[in-house]
């Protein structure tokens, strides 16, 4: 019985990949599955070549994406290097989750009301520092370098990166490391990059070819904060996939497959990349250089954490002010008339994209936690270490961009009468949920007290009513953060829910991404606010319901957390 | 119960990656005696105990046979073979309460509510710990714990007791005074008891055999 739960976990996964990737190669080289026509035909390759702009797509595609990455990567490394024995790392620590938390969508739409020319951040300088009176005619969201997208993607990104890393860290024995590096004289900054970098990469390049992957090939951000002329190559291939023209969808999957070579290649290269780097600084490990106190240097890392949690934070509370707004003249700092009129005429539109998003959520990390644990459970019980394909299975979804496989897996879900289903929705969603319930509730669930199983069982208790009487509710405050992270996954997905729902499902996130593009700002600000808010308030639920639960039990509110 | 349970270790060795831990070992515990094995640490007392709950990774390779009142308990899954065993830590389940904690101890049987929650009551007066059973495990001292935990194992009604130096925590004092609870209640209802120690203060207290561990 137990067996079944990893079997079902990798069939869950692999079917959508393996055969929504085949299902994209086909149609790439004019392959049309049924029509009995094998002959291959390089068209949609020939089409795409000739696409106006398509070279400068991929440029930027290339450039925002590895941009974001590394300079996501180069804040989080900077910043644990300068501040891990400070008290701004605890505080950046209580904030990670909430900024987690908030779906691509709502963060990408929060900062765009703070720059662009309308924005917050141009209304609080102008017009004294500006001359402003009327928004200036510049690009600043959508700006043709992608500088916007960018800072998008660093906000969602850093914040994950640091998750990773504080995890990576507590495996390699941080604080003991850098006690004994500090003790020889090295600075915090130099100890940490000769001590901790070198043996936290090896676990971390998973997560972050992931981070990679997703930068290179995203779309809902993009569709909000990247130039339209030309988009990314995602956003591209996203329109051709969309096109009422069944001829386009020839050219979309050949892009689809561009985009899988453009992730792969990006990979490649950062791989042979920090081989190099590895290779090169291998002298400066023993050069007994020891580096100052790091403190001058930690300011810039420091700060951009600062601005990084503060962009969150006003992107949000800016949604919360257009929400609310009746009047907002330019280039007033706050509305001129407020009224909640927005809100009752609005609101009621919000009830069913609202309810479809809930129910999705509810059911994919519903179905991922119960699949993750009779997982887990099974692994325990049978004694099995997972060996490192597991990872690497587990990443698959976070490492294939959607893009790649959801056009394909569309055209199954067509041939299967599934597309446009609940189930084809929850089961899209899922692909994306799972890795992330595994991530976030392995290492909880091995690091039990075994020892407290065991007495169990010496009390002559059953295996079975051990898991649901003693693992379950001791574990159950990450296992609910486990459903909330998984929720919170769920609520920002927003490709798997236009392909696999067919455009019959409206959930808070494709309604917010389709508003960012019109021009009410009030309406817009109103559903992403919402959108942010649901996985808010289900982390405080997750957060809140163990503490009050185990209110009179001690040990259970530090030890197990 | 069987007031003349045995627990019998018949040539029991372990091996782990093809080397014995120990010489083969043959003992006879009887009810009325706390039966000591002694050794240094990590030639495989607590594995042996692990072994005889059927606990023990898998890792390890067993030979001999263990017997608990004539049955061999090869075979048998740990929550049917009645051994209780007690660590260093007190294992209290952080997520109930001290009565909870007693209760989970408790064969379910047809006895109702009352009956069972009297049951708890008398373990707790016993243990000198009266009206305790709704307090956190965590607010009671390292001492009150212990004897929590070995009552809740002696409510399991254990056909045999596995001590697996379970006084090493304790300061000097309480464990002199927490040995003797636990010798006590153990030889007043009758169980076979092995205890594994380094420490000789603790088998000379136990009063029974004693059996070097040699190692294999």
């Amino acid at each position: 019985m137990l067996r079944a739960f990893p079997t079902a976990a990798v069939f869950v996964f692999l079917v959508p990949v393996l055969t929504g990737l085949t299902a994209t190669v086909f149609p790439a080289f004019g392959l049309q599955p049924g029509l009995d026509d094998w002959s291959f035909d390089f068209g949609a390759w020939r089409d795409l070549a000739a696409t106006p702009g398509i070279g400068r797509s991929i440029r930027l595609s290339l450039t925002t994406g590895i941009g974001a990455t590394m300079i996501s990567l180069l804040l989080v490394f900077s910043f644990i290097a300068s501040s891990y024995d400070r008290p701004g790392f605890a505080r950046a620590r209580k904030f990670l989750s909430p900024v987690l938390a908030i779906p691509h969508a709502a963060m990408a739409i929060g900062l765009a009301f703070l720059v662009a020319p309308s924005g917050w951040i141009a209304r609080a300088i102008s017009p004294w520092a500006t001359g402003w009176t009327q928004p200036p005619d510049a690009m600043l969201v959508q700006d043709s370098a992608g500088l916007a997208l960018i800072i998008g993607l660093v906000v969602k990104e850093t914040p994950f990166l640091f998750l990773i890393t504080l995890s990576a860290l507590s495996q390699a024995n941080m604080d003991r490391r850098m006690s004994v590096a500090r003790s020889l004289g090295y600075g915090p900054i130099i100890g940490w990059v000769k001590c901790i970098l070198p043996v936290i990469y090896g676990p971390l390049r998973l997560p972050i070819y992931a981070v990679l992957a997703f930068s290179l090939s995203v779309v809902d951000m993009a569709l909000i904060l990247a130039p339209t002329t030309p988009p990314p190559l995602a956003v591209q291939v996203f329109a051709w996939a969309r096109d009422p023209d069944l001829a386009m969808k020839f050219q979309a999957a050949a892009g689809a497959i561009l985009q899988l070579g453009l992730v792969a290649s990006a990979i490649a290269l950062w791989s042979c990349a920090a081989r190099m780097v590895a290779w090169g600084c291998r002298p400066f490990l023993s050069n007994g250089r020891r580096g100052g106190s790091g403190r001058l240097a930690a300011i810039i890392p420091g700060s951009g954490f600062v601005l990084l949690f503060t962009a969150a934070a006003a992107g949000i509370a800016s949604m919360a002010v257009w929400a609310v707004t009746w009047r907002w003249r330019y280039p007033d700092v706050l509305p001129s008339t407020w009224s909640i009129t927005n809100i009752q005429r609005h609101g009621p539109d919000l009830f069913a994209p609202a309810g479809v998003s809930i129910l999705v959520a509810l059911l994919a990390a519903g179905i991922a936690l119960a699949l993750v644990l009779g997982s887990l459970e099974h692994e325990r019980r049978r004694s099995l270490t997972l060996g490192r394909w597991v990872m690497w299975l587990l990443y698959t979804p976070m490492l294939v961009p959607q893009i790649g496989f959801l056009f394909g897996f569309q055209i199954l879900l067509i041939r299967t009468d599934l597309d446009g289903t609940l189930s084809a929705i929850v089961w899209t969603h899922l692909l994306f949920v799972l890795p992330y319930v595994f991530l976030a509730l392995g290492d909880n669930y091995r690091a039990f007290d075994e020892r407290l199983a065991v007495t169990a069982q010496t009390l002559g208790v059953g295996p079975n009513r051990i898991f649901w009487t003693i693992r379950l509710p001791i574990l159950m405050r990450p296992i609910l953060i486990a459903f909330a992270i998984a929720f919170a996954v769920s609520v920002a997905q927003y490709l798997p829910t236009v392909f696999a729902g067919a455009g019959r499902w409206e959930t808070l996130t494709t309604e917010a991404v389709t508003l960012a593009s019109g021009g009410d700002r009030r309406i817009t600000g109103l559903f992403a606010l919402i959108q942010a808010l649901l996985p808010l308030v289900v982390f405080a639920a997750a957060a809140g319901l163990p503490a009050w639960l185990y209110r009179n039990r001690r040990a259970m509110q530090v030890a197990h957390g | 119960m069987d007031k003349l349970g045995t627990l019998k270790l018949i040539n029991v060795g372990l091996t782990l990656a093809g080397a014995p831990l120990f010489a083969p070992l043959t003992i006879d515990v009887s009810a009325d005696t706390v039966t000591t094995i002694m050794g240094p640490s990590g030639c495989g007392k607590s594995s042996l105990l692990a072994h005889i709950c059927g606990t023990l990774p898998p890792i390890f390779a067993t030979s001999g046979r263990v017997e608990l009142n004539g049955v061999d308990l090869a075979g048998v899954a740990p929550e049917r073979r009645r051994t209780g065993i007690l660590f260093q830590d007190a294992l209290l389940f952080p997520h109930m309460s001290v009565g909870e904690n007693l209760a989970f101890g408790l064969p379910a049987a047809r006895d109702g509510r009352k009956a069972r929650h009297a049951r708890v009551e008398t373990a707790l007066a016993e243990a000198g710990l009266d009206g305790m059973a709704n307090r956190d495990p965590a607010t009671l001292s390292g001492g009150q714990q212990a004897r929590v935990a070995v009552m809740r194992t002696l409510l399991s009604n254990p056909a045999a007791l596995l001590l697996d130096e379970p006084f090493s925590k304790l300061d000097a004092e309480l464990r002199a005074r927490f040995r003797r609870f636990v010798f006590d209640h153990a030889k007043a209802r009758g169980v076979p008891t092995l205890l594994v120690t380094h420490d000789p203060n603790d088998a000379e207290a136990a009063g029974g055999p004693i059996i070097e561990l040699t190692l294999g």
